[in-house]
């Protein structure tokens, strides 16, 4: 296996972008990202991003955001219609086959312009499920029900976790979620979609974020301190719901062994959670104890750049490892409705 | 009685319909307003100094942002054509008509347009074009305020100056 780091991530300040379109949010990012990676823009071998066409309401919107990439002389590019955390697999994958030694990464999406609920409808199955119009909040209170049912977990744990991810969110410059709401205060709020209030799902978020990869000499030749990918791994579950256990996730736990999280503990676990009942399901699935500090960004709940934001929790994990503050750290991604697809990536100092 | 059900089911129809609003972005306001002042707005790229017509708020070659508000002339040179034999849905085109793409002068990239008001047999690479406009009072935030563009009568532009580097 060939060494790989996360050298660099910029994002934008997520929240709604009534002005601005994709490419106009994305240009700075990927700009930012590639002057603080070191390498040279016509240098980085291989650019690969995820998003999703039903976002902008547009067919292939994606092509579009080559315009902001400077692709000329033409540039090797590929694309996911998923998070760009898996657009990073690919690139992972890409180096790894010593296609090239660097990659650029980027995820961007606007939930803003359309019913992002109801939007995300359309990746049901087409015949049993679309029909009925689930929406993505609905079948994730299903799945907290199912959670709190088993006696796993409260409403107030549910809560817990809101209230930590506002703290934090408020900190990070990404997030927009800011609200310094203490648990009872919450708790004393309404329901959204029983047993789910308002602050058990994520804030509706446009932007864009940016990763980029380099292979081992040249991560240690433009980066001090590189986030090494230890592992990464992605597993996918049945697409009917009713063949799974809403309150596991055997995709996240699996994925994580194959990614090598064995019995040493990351300090730093960030989740992509977009529902708080979700948090809790990822950290019995990964075995996270206490002592682990989960999504210090405010994780989904603080900003959830659809089709960023799983991309967002390997960027900020690799951050941590940059700045000093882990020297082992988790990113999980998510897809599909109901953690149905889990991707988990491991990244440690020297 | 039972009803004959049919061996294999080749349609079924699941109504969708959701509702966006869209964005055309801080670029394509610009070029939109212009639209609707009866005014063609592009912007130009800092690096090299082309001017893109209508922009998108990048430019594709160099990856920066497009600045300012330029205004190209609705007078251009016809770069290349083709005589079109099919109807376009809902248009008040009809076939057979000309498709061209057009470099407006002060442009640095062509668009597409509809050439109408000569034969088809008449048009050629290097012809000189200008806009025919709607009416001033149905101009709206749309392209289509240009309804197409006519043979304007100047001289042609000799083809061998259309060959550029091709490192735009």
């Amino acid at each position: 296996m060939r060494e790989v780091a996360v050298v660099s991530f910029a994002q934008s300040a997520a929240r709604r972008e009534p002005a601005r379109n994709e490419v106009e949010i994305l240009m700075p990012v990927v700009t930012q990202a590639v002057e603080a990676s070191g390498i040279p823009r016509h240098e980085i071998g291989f650019t690969c991003s995820g998003s999703c066409d039903y976002l902008a309401g547009q067919a292939f919107s994606f092509v579009s955001a080559v315009d902001a990439l400077g692709a000329w002389p033409p540039i090797v590019e590929s694309h996911v219609e998923m998070d760009a955390a898996w657009a990073l697999y690919e690139a992972w994958a890409k180096i790894q086959c010593g296609m090239a030694d660097s990659a650029l990464v980027f995820g961007f999406g606007k939930s803003s312009p359309g019913e992002i609920r109801d939007v995300l409808t359309l990746q049901l199955d087409p015949y049993y499920l679309a029909p009925l119009w689930p929406d993505t909040v609905s079948l994730a209170a299903i799945q907290a029900r199912v959670l709190l049912e088993s006696g796993k977990a409260s409403e107030r744990d549910l809560a817990e976790v809101a209230a930590r991810s506002r703290r934090d969110a408020a900190a990070n410059p990404g997030a927009h979620q800011r609200d310094p709401s203490g648990v009872d205060e919450l708790l004393a709020r309404d329901y959204l979609v029983s047993p789910l209030r308002v602050h058990d799902c994520a804030p509706i978020s446009d932007g864009a974020a940016a990763v980029v990869l380099a292979a081992g000499d040249l991560a240690r030749k433009v980066c001090d301190r590189p986030a090494w990918i230890r592992g990464i791994d992605h597993r996918i579950e049945p697409h009917a719901l009713g063949l799974r256990d809403l309150a596991t996730s055997p995709s996240t736990r699996l994925a994580a062994e194959k990614a090598g999280l064995g019995s040493v503990p990351p300090e730093v676990a960030e989740l992509h959670a977009p529902f708080t009942s979700q948090e809790l399901i990822l950290r019995e699935a990964l075995s996270l104890d206490a002592g682990v500090r989960v999504n210090p960004s405010g994780g989904a709940l603080g900003a959830n750049v659809v089709m960023a934001a799983g991309l967002v929790r390997i960027g900020e994990a690799a951050r941590s490892i940059r700045e000093g503050e882990a020297s082992r750290a988790l990113a999980h991604a998510t897809s599909g409705p109901c953690l149905q697809q889990n991707l988990v990536c491991l990244l440690e100092a020297d | 009685m039972t009803e004959k059900l049919p061996d294999k089911i080749e349609t079924i129809i699941t109504p969708i319909s959701l509702e966006y609003e869209y964005t055309p972005g801080t670029a394509s306001t610009i070029f939109l307003r212009g639209m609707k002042q009866g005014r063609i707005l592009g912007q130009r790229c800092p690096v090299s100094g082309a001017v893109y017509v209508p922009p998108r708020g990048s430019s594709p070659t160099h990856g920066v942002p497009t600045e300012g508000e330029i205004e190209v002339s609705d007078h251009g040179t016809l770069r290349s054509f083709t005589v079109v034999h099919l109807p376009i849905p809902g248009s008040e085109v009809s076939p057979p008509f000309v498709a061209a793409i057009i470099l407006l002068d002060g442009a640095d990239q062509t668009c597409l347009h509809v050439v109408s008001g000569c034969e088809p047999s008449e048009v050629r690479m290097g012809m000189r074009l200008r806009a025919v406009w709607k009416n001033r009072a149905d101009w709206d935030y749309s392209f289509e305020n240009i309804r197409y563009f006519e043979p304007s009568g100047e001289p042609d532009v000799p083809i061998e100056s259309f060959r550029r580097e091709s490192s735009a």
